[in-house]
């Protein structure tokens, strides 16, 4: 029988770090799938973030260049206006990209820098420990919101990619999940997309993805994929956003 | 060809880092060194480089860390509050060991200050402000002659030692002019192959820029390799000027503009035939501490001055053979010594049996 399904070249064929059911190793895999597909292994340049997918480089097979925490829209900033031939991207969680890192966000989306952005959001800190991130729904039990989200102590979850798809400067907003087929399929499609997206030239594309972490949302990888369809996306609505 | 040209220590040093083969510069607005992002707005697109004026200092370092990863000669500026802010990008730059070039024409602190030149921040230059153990080479001019040819240096020695090398400037020498002699002609330092860079795995395994190391022992031995390089630096770039020293009883220590108007004191007390001499750290890290050493055999007198309320003189007293004694003066938060100040300090201890 013919083997459809193999592993994308621009992966290396090694074990993943991540806890069971946990979204950054699909992830990894839709990235690196749709590397290939482009062909452009050679020329690309990743930033990996500083939380639970800091290591994307033990797993990717191209240059990546680490960032401190939230810098990685600056680092990829530079790269990209030294290197404007090369697809260069960066790959956030959300303490990353919409915490600590908010202002580097906004200002290269503002700035129209010709990149390609993955924002993962699970909605907590995983490599920490499982502190509240600025997603992290209501009521949602944290390691530091012991009685889940206080709107009154820390404010809403975070719409960061609502608030992008204001900028003038901004090309391409999608909000997808892998929490099932259908949406992965879809997930897989927008990815590929916004490194088209750059590779035309067309600017600023950030795709966020609902993802899961079984570990400190304290659910079996099955509720997980649960969670993120009946609860999560309710709030973070998918979509094109812009 | 010669030119001649009068200009701003800022923009002397702008223009010196375009000429030594600056690609990028990134940078944030912040008295008293302004007109240095300015020249570089201004000149670096025209030369073929490429200018950014940053959100903030965070980004702007971050951004020389790109750069740099990518293979190009890279530089940021700020000054004293800035530069604070920078620290966690030097630290990284250091840590996954990019050459980049950063000057701090430094002015009052501690926090906000004030904009009155200072050299308060020789510490944190000098001995690590951010995390972690490295060091950067620091440069420190006293003329705008000498921003021009150290900031040319710098991009040289952080090429060659794929480290992080900072002008120590400050308000003084940022803003004043004066006459600039270059080679219209000189070459850029040469290009240095760069093969650790990311450009794209073409042909080759990926690169990866990084300072994180997971396993247990591995960051241990990344900082080994880092130490043997900054020992390296240590013993080959120790950079000073000694002057007045022929039958010199006593020797004053400043560096940058305090270096400056210490000269006409000793100028000064030298025509009063009082034997004092002078001796001027120009690399401020690794601090001149041989030549230093080999002073303090002969010559037992020592007096530091600094517009600060003690930094260097730390280095000094560690560098001097036993015996040596060493006095320090200085002002800070915008007071600079007066020259008048300096004589007599130097008088002070030319005449202090302690001394003796």
């Amino acid at each position: 029988m013919p083997k459809n399904y193999k592993r994308p070249g621009s992966l290396y064929d090694t074990a993943a770090h991540y806890c069971p059911g946990c979204g950054h190793g699909i992830l990894h895999r839709m990235v690196a799938q749709a590397i290939d597909e482009l062909g452009v292994r050679e020329k690309t340049i990743a930033i990996a973030p500083v939380g639970c997918a800091v290591v994307a480089y033990d797993y990717w097979q191209f240059d990546c260049a680490e960032a401190a925490h939230g810098r990685a829209l600056a680092v990829a900033t530079a790269i990209k206006r030294c290197q404007p031939d090369k697809l260069v991207f960066t790959y956030q969680g959300d303490g990353d990209l919409a915490a600590i890192g908010t202002a580097e966000t906004i200002h290269a989306a503002n700035r129209g820098e010709n990149l390609s952005v993955i924002f993962v959001n699970n909605a907590v800190y995983g490599m920490t420990g499982g502190q509240m991130a600025p997603t992290t729904l209501l009521s949602q039990k944290t390691a530091t919101t012991p009685l889940g989200r206080d709107v009154k102590l820390s404010g809403y979850p975070l719409k960061i990619s609502e608030m992008l798809a204001l900028l003038d400067g901004v090309y391409s907003v999608e909000r997808v999940s892998v929490s099932n087929p259908k949406e992965a399929m879809n997930a897989q499609r927008a990815i590929k997309q916004a490194f088209e997206n750059q590779l035309q030239g067309k600017g600023f594309s950030i795709v966020e993805v609902l993802s899961m972490c079984p570990t400190y949302w304290y659910k079996t990888p099955q509720e997980s994929l649960k969670w993120v369809d009946e609860i999560m996306s309710k709030y973070f609505v998918l979509g094109k956003l812009k | 060809m010669k030119k001649k040209i009068l200009i701003s220590g800022n923009e002397a040093m702008g223009e010196a880092a375009i000429r030594a083969g600056c690609k990028f510069y990134a940078g944030y607005p912040i008295t008293p060194q302004n007109e240095l992002t300015a020249y570089m707005a201004s000149e670096l697109p025209k030369r073929g480089g490429i200018f950014i004026q940053s959100e903030s200092e965070l980004a702007a370092i971050n951004m020389v860390y790109g750069a740099s990863a990518s293979g190009v000669r890279a530089m940021t500026s700020s000054s004293s509050p800035g530069i604070s802010l920078k620290q966690e990008g030097i630290s990284y730059i250091s840590g996954a060991q990019l050459p980049a070039v950063a000057i701090n024409v430094m002015r009052a602190g501690p926090g906000l200050g004030n904009i009155w030149p200072a050299q308060s921040d020789y510490f944190q230059a000098t001995k690590g402000g951010g995390h972690g153990d490295y060091h950067m080479i620091v440069l420190a001019p006293w003329s705008v002659q000498e921003s021009y040819g150290l900031t040319r240096l710098a991009f040289e020695l952080a090429d060659r030692y794929r480290a992080m090398a900072m002008i120590l400037s400050d308000g003084i020498l940022g803003q004043m002019m004066e006459p600039l002699e270059f080679d219209d002609e000189e070459p850029m330092p040469a290009l240095i192959a760069k093969p650790w860079a990311l450009t794209g795995a073409q042909g080759r395994e990926p690169n990866i820029v990084k300072s994180l190391s997971i396993r247990f022992g591995d960051v241990e031995k990344h900082n080994l390799v880092l130490q043997k390089n900054f020992s390296r630096i240590m013993a080959k770039e120790q950079r000073f000027e000694a002057s007045y020293l022929e039958g010199a009883r006593a020797v004053v220590v400043a560096y940058g503009s305090m270096a400056r108007i210490t000269q006409a004191a000793v100028v000064n007390l030298r025509r009063q035939g009082k034997r004092v001499g002078l001796f001027r750290p120009i690399s401020l890290w690794p601090f001149p501490a041989k030549e230093l050493a080999r002073l303090s055999k002969k010559i037992k007198k020592f007096l530091v001055v600094e517009m600060s309320y003690g930094q260097m003189v730390e280095d000094v007293r560690l560098s001097v053979c036993p015996g040596a004694r060493v006095g320090f003066y200085g002002r800070s938060g915008g007071g600079v010594p007066t020259q008048k100040q300096v004589e007599r300090e130097m008088l002070k201890v030319l005449t202090n049996n302690k001394y003796a």
